[in-house]
């Protein structure tokens, strides 16, 4: 009996601290990126619903819940239905092992970096059945497109993690983050500079996001894999796709930007003054930081031709992550960057 | 040779991305040309041509004399008008009707009229409900002049001098 409150205790303040904060996040996230967007293009953006049109997501997320579900004729229905709960899963799973600052975390497993990998993976099946389950062409080159984009940069994604990993010496989240102790020039963007903007870039092409939003292609395949997806069924992939990109964030915080940690750590002249704590705002700020690159390179590149984006997943991100790998290798064999200085 | 190099070099380092990276955020800082429709409006030409009106004389004297130049002048057919011999033996119209659904807004009943009857006021907030409103018929076209004389009155002082 114990062990079941136990559990449902757990739930709840699981629900509470990271779901919730988690699912406004993603509302108030696709509101900044109309306003940016919107800003970038000289015009104003939402601004009608509420103060400076602060009120329009939940506008937005209540008319999507009120929209009837419509099931494709001939569509799989059981695969239809499961497709989106598979893409959101693995989004909010990943959360499990992301360490808000030194001591908050859900579970502090050794092997979270291995953990986020095979969550960040799990993803694209939702997109896969999404597209098979619709019967519709456009789903279905979407799905296609979708599922060779996400395993082409996987790879040069997990080799950016080999560096992190070689500088780091752990695969767990914490320890990595430790590791970059000593200030802004201590973090691993700099010993990783190309890993990190590898990172970065696979990470808006994991996500399908602008500029290698193929498996959306508006003008060609009209929306991709969720063309055939209406209500509350499109409202969830719509939520994973920005918790996808707000985890790619937070991911890139922790393992090249310093995580919690204070830029001014290594600033000894400012005493010991709050800002050269480490502090979980300070992780706030990075990942706001980086969810606003996602809207940036929204409103700025136009999206990738299909063979462009595969020639430069695989023969440009790919060979130079190895040759880096081997790089961060002889820094740390030459003791050019020491562990956790 | 070279070339070739320099140009992976200069591609490697993303310049031209950057670039493009702050050309947008140039723009996300320069002010925004958007109206806020309903509590900015743009400026309008005291020569506006929007919904139409009769206009009366101060002492409440209807001016329209039922002369039918703007029904001969219109161009789309929109006005229809039925004229007869009023008590005091003056020419009057008995029915006035313009279909706002032919009406093209040209104008020209308003340049043609003699006593600056009919006149397109720079009321352009209007709308119907059901089809029947679309067509206006002399007495709503005297309440939409008797709403806005002082605005057409002001309109036609200022454009007097260029008549």
């Amino acid at each position: 009996m114990d062990v079941l409150i136990d559990l449902i205790w757990t739930v709840i303040k699981i629900g509470l601290l990271t779901f919730l904060p988690l699912i406004l996040a993603v509302a108030y996230y696709t509101y900044m990126e109309r306003k940016v967007i919107a800003y970038m293009h000289v015009r104003l953006g939402p601004n009608r619903v509420g103060p400076y049109g602060l009120f329009q997501p939940f506008a937005d997320v209540f008319k999507l819940l009120f929209k009837e579900i419509i099931l494709p004729s001939n569509a799989n229905r059981y695969l239809f239905y499961v497709a989106p709960v598979l893409a959101i899963a693995p989004a909010f799973a990943a959360w499990a092992v992301v360490p808000f600052d030194g001591t908050h975390v859900w579970a502090d497993i050794n092997a979270g970096l291995l953990y986020i990998l095979a969550m960040t993976s799990m993803g694209v099946y939702g997109i896969i059945l999404a597209g098979w389950a619709s019967n519709s062409k456009y789903a279905f080159l979407g799905a296609m497109r979708s599922a060779a984009q996400v395993v082409s940069y996987e790879i040069a994604m997990g080799f950016s993690l080999v560096g992190v990993l070689i500088m780091s010496g752990s695969l767990n989240i914490q320890e990595i983050v430790e590791a970059q102790g000593g200030g802004v020039m201590d973090w691993f963007w700099l010993p990783l500079l190309p890993l990190f903007v590898i990172y970065f870039i696979s990470g808006l092409a994991e996500t399908n996001r602008a500029p290698f939003d193929v498996a959306e292609g508006e003008s060609e395949i009209v929306a991709g894999f969720h063309v055939e997806y209406s209500g509350a069924a499109f409202a969830v992939f719509f939520l994973a796709e920005y918790a996808n990109m707000i985890l790619i964030s937070a991911l890139t915080a922790l393992f090249f930007a310093g995580g919690w940690l204070s830029p001014f750590e290594g600033f000894t002249f400012l005493g010991d003054s709050f800002i050269r704590q480490p502090h979980g705002l300070w992780f706030l700020a990075k990942l706001v930081f980086f969810m606003t690159w996602f809207l940036w390179s929204r409103a700025t590149f136009p999206r990738y031709r299909y063979d462009q984006l595969m020639r430069l997943g695989w023969k440009v991100f790919i060979p130079i992550t190895i040759v880096w790998v081997l790089v961060a290798a002889m820094f740390i064999l030459n003791g050019i960057v020491v562990r956790g200085a | 040779m070279k070339n070739t190099v320099v140009r992976y070099l200069k591609s490697l380092m993303l310049l031209e991305l950057v670039r493009g990276l702050g050309l947008t955020l140039n723009y996300f800082r320069k002010p925004k040309f958007t109206i806020r429709y309903p509590e900015e409006k743009t400026p309008k030409s005291n020569r506006f041509r929007g919904l139409h009106a009769l206009r009366r004389y101060p002492n409440g004297e209807e001016r329209c004399i039922a002369c039918k130049l703007c029904e001969a002048v219109c161009p789309a057919l929109a006005i229809t008008i039925d004229s007869s011999r009023r008590e005091d033996g003056s020419r009057r119209t008995t029915r006035y009707d313009i279909d706002l659904f032919k009406c093209i807004y040209c104008g020209f009943c308003e340049e043609s009229c003699p006593v600056d009857s009919i006149v397109e006021t720079g009321l352009l907030e209007y709308h119907f409900e059901e089809r029947s409103e679309g067509i206006m018929n002399k007495d709503q076209l005297l309440a939409v002049g008797d709403r806005l004389e002082s605005e057409i009155a002001a309109a036609r002082l200022q454009d007097a001098a260029y008549r």
